[in-house]
């Protein structure tokens, strides 16, 4: 595999952030707009001087409404991804390409949504049924049998993982325990004060067997912000650059839009074992290497396909390397610490970016000593995206 | 209301066989590779000669879960609904009737049964088998 000539060369300049809630009572423009303009700050540059955006295709806030908003432009260079919170790790990874080519010179990726308020996830809705259109046929193999929601679609590869290696809930369970130890600790999370007990994980209701509510992420009205820019213009910039050492996106054979059920084995993730190889080749490390990772975690299962997928234990093993504190702070891989996405707030992954700055820079809340290099991951069960990012 | 799954030039072979109460797969008419979902060509040999078998109905419970929150009409809860694998090879999701939510296991033998939604909308569901 060939070393990506972007990897490197680029740096996350500043982050912004609006608060997290469960009703914003405003617009999801105007929670955009505070979070890039917030992200400017950080960086020490002004609307003036940003010439791009990225940003996910699920996100309803086109990017010449922000730019129009915040004053900002001529745009040369405006990219989205597909495939829901697959997109996080990717739209940063857009901004990387753009700038280290010389595309454009500072790039803002952005996530914003009453997502909570206005337009939950977790209804069972899907777009358009019935249309002839090839996302309405792939909705349609699932959505008349009343497998409607994402929890129910992870929940179907999850079901087989604990068949297939032996697991019980209480591995979800550990992962759920440690999201909220963090979270607890962390002022900006909606589940701050609130940590839980894996018995109290277990008593949790059933959503769709065998996920429990506390298997399930938040749904949140949030914002969140990242400017990109080249790494030497970083550095004269007002932060310490956070560079991005690797950024890969990947969609494995057989993909499908989070019912991957047709391959031989459904309790693994090789879209994510595939972006692993191409951040370990860009990166030049080993999974030895991370002091702390934020991995996607919008149900807890997924969370242990991706420890294995990434090699920081072998497959079928994550149910082994969960428990005794190991992925919590003080433990061998601190795992979210901001909480995740169910303890801090589910923004679609970008909230994970932010933290996975926070922690390079070493201003994270739950700080991890030493820290040179930091995983952070994106959506799963759909293509998906990955970083890493680490210290100048 | 049951949403509507999306009827292309691809898979249309698939939703009118359910209303004549038949289960079919979609074949390779040049390698007779067997695929489901059905796409515009075939996946092995790249032929774009497609055609279609009738499945024998039997298989096994491949995964499953047990749909509790949120509830949405028009389905009952709790809902069963499975991964099956046909005895072809090929899987597909369907509900599970006739069983228990307690008494779900991977590695059951199931057998196709078939819903009449309405004129336009047969479903395909599966029952217990004897193995």
């Amino acid at each position: 595999m060939a070393r990506a000539s972007f990897a490197g060369r680029a740096a996350i300049a500043g982050i912004g952030q609006t608060e997290f809630s469960k009703d914003s009572g405003r617009s999801e423009l105007r929670l955009a707009c505070e979070a890039v303009m917030a992200a400017l700050a950080d960086a020490g540059l002004t609307p003036e001087d940003v010439d791009g955006f990225a940003t996910f295709t699920m996100d309803d806030n086109p990017e010449i409404e922000v730019a129009r908003a915040i004053g900002a432009g001529p745009l040369r260079f405006f990219s989205r991804v597909h495939y829901g919170g697959g997109a996080a790790c990717a739209a940063v990874m857009q901004a990387a390409l753009a700038v280290a080519s010389g595309a454009a010179e500072v790039v803002v990726c952005y996530r914003a949504m009453n997502e909570r308020s206005v337009q939950r996830f977790g209804t069972g809705t899907i777009p358009r049924p019935g249309a002839a259109t090839t996302e309405s046929a792939h909705f349609g193999w699932y959505a008349p049998f009343g497998l409607l929601t994402p929890a129910a679609w992870v929940a179907m590869q999850a079901q087989r993982y604990l068949h297939d290696f032996g697991a019980t809930t209480e591995a979800f369970g550990h992962v759920s325990v440690a999201c909220r130890r963090h979270a607890a600790t962390n002022p900006a999370a909606w589940f701050h004060g609130r940590p839980i007990t894996l018995a109290e994980h277990q008593a949790s209701r059933w959503i769709v067997r065998p996920l429990r509510l506390l298997d399930c992420c938040q749904e949140s009205d949030g914002a969140v912000a990242v400017v990109v820019t080249a790494l030497e213009r970083a550095r004269d910039l007002r932060r310490p650059p956070v560079v991005i050492r690797a950024a890969a996106q990947g969609a494995s054979r057989d993909q499908h839009m989070m019912t991957s059920y047709y391959r031989d084995s459904i309790g693994e993730l090789p879209e994510m074992a595939f972006v692993a190889r191409q951040l370990y080749e860009q990166a030049g490390v080993r999974p030895h290497e991370f002091q702390t990772a934020v991995i996607y975690d919008h149900f807890t299962p997924f969370v242990l396909a991706q420890l294995e997928a990434f090699g920081f234990c072998g497959r079928g093993e994550a149910k082994d390397f969960v428990p005794g504190g190991r992925i919590e702070l003080g433990g061998a891989l601190p795992v979210n610490t901001h909480g995740g996405q169910l303890g801090e707030a589910y923004i679609h992954g970008m909230n994970g970016i932010a933290e996975a700055v926070r922690q390079v820079r070493g201003e994270a809340v739950n700080q991890v000593s030493r820290v040179q290099h930091v995983l952070v991951t994106a959506g799963t069960g759909v293509p998906t995206s990955a970083l890493v990012l680490g210290r100048d | 209301m049951i949403a509507r799954p999306g009827i292309t030039h691809d898979n249309r072979f698939f939703w009118e066989g359910l209303r004549e109460r038949k289960l079919r797969i979609q074949r390779c008419s040049a390698c007779h590779q067997l695929q489901h979902p059905p796409a515009p060509m075939c996946t092995g040999c790249h032929s774009f000669e497609l055609g279609a078998i009738e499945a024998s109905g039997r298989g096994t419970i491949h995964s499953f879960v047990v749909a509790e929150h949120p509830r949405i009409p028009p389905f009952e809860y709790p809902n069963v609904i499975v991964l099956v694998e046909l005895e072809e090879g090929t899987r597909l999701v369907s509900r599970l009737r006739g069983v228990a939510p307690d008494d779900v296991a991977i590695g059951q033998p199931v057998m196709v049964d078939f819903e009449r939604v309405d004129d336009e909308l047969t479903l395909h569901c599966f029952r217990p088998a004897r193995s």
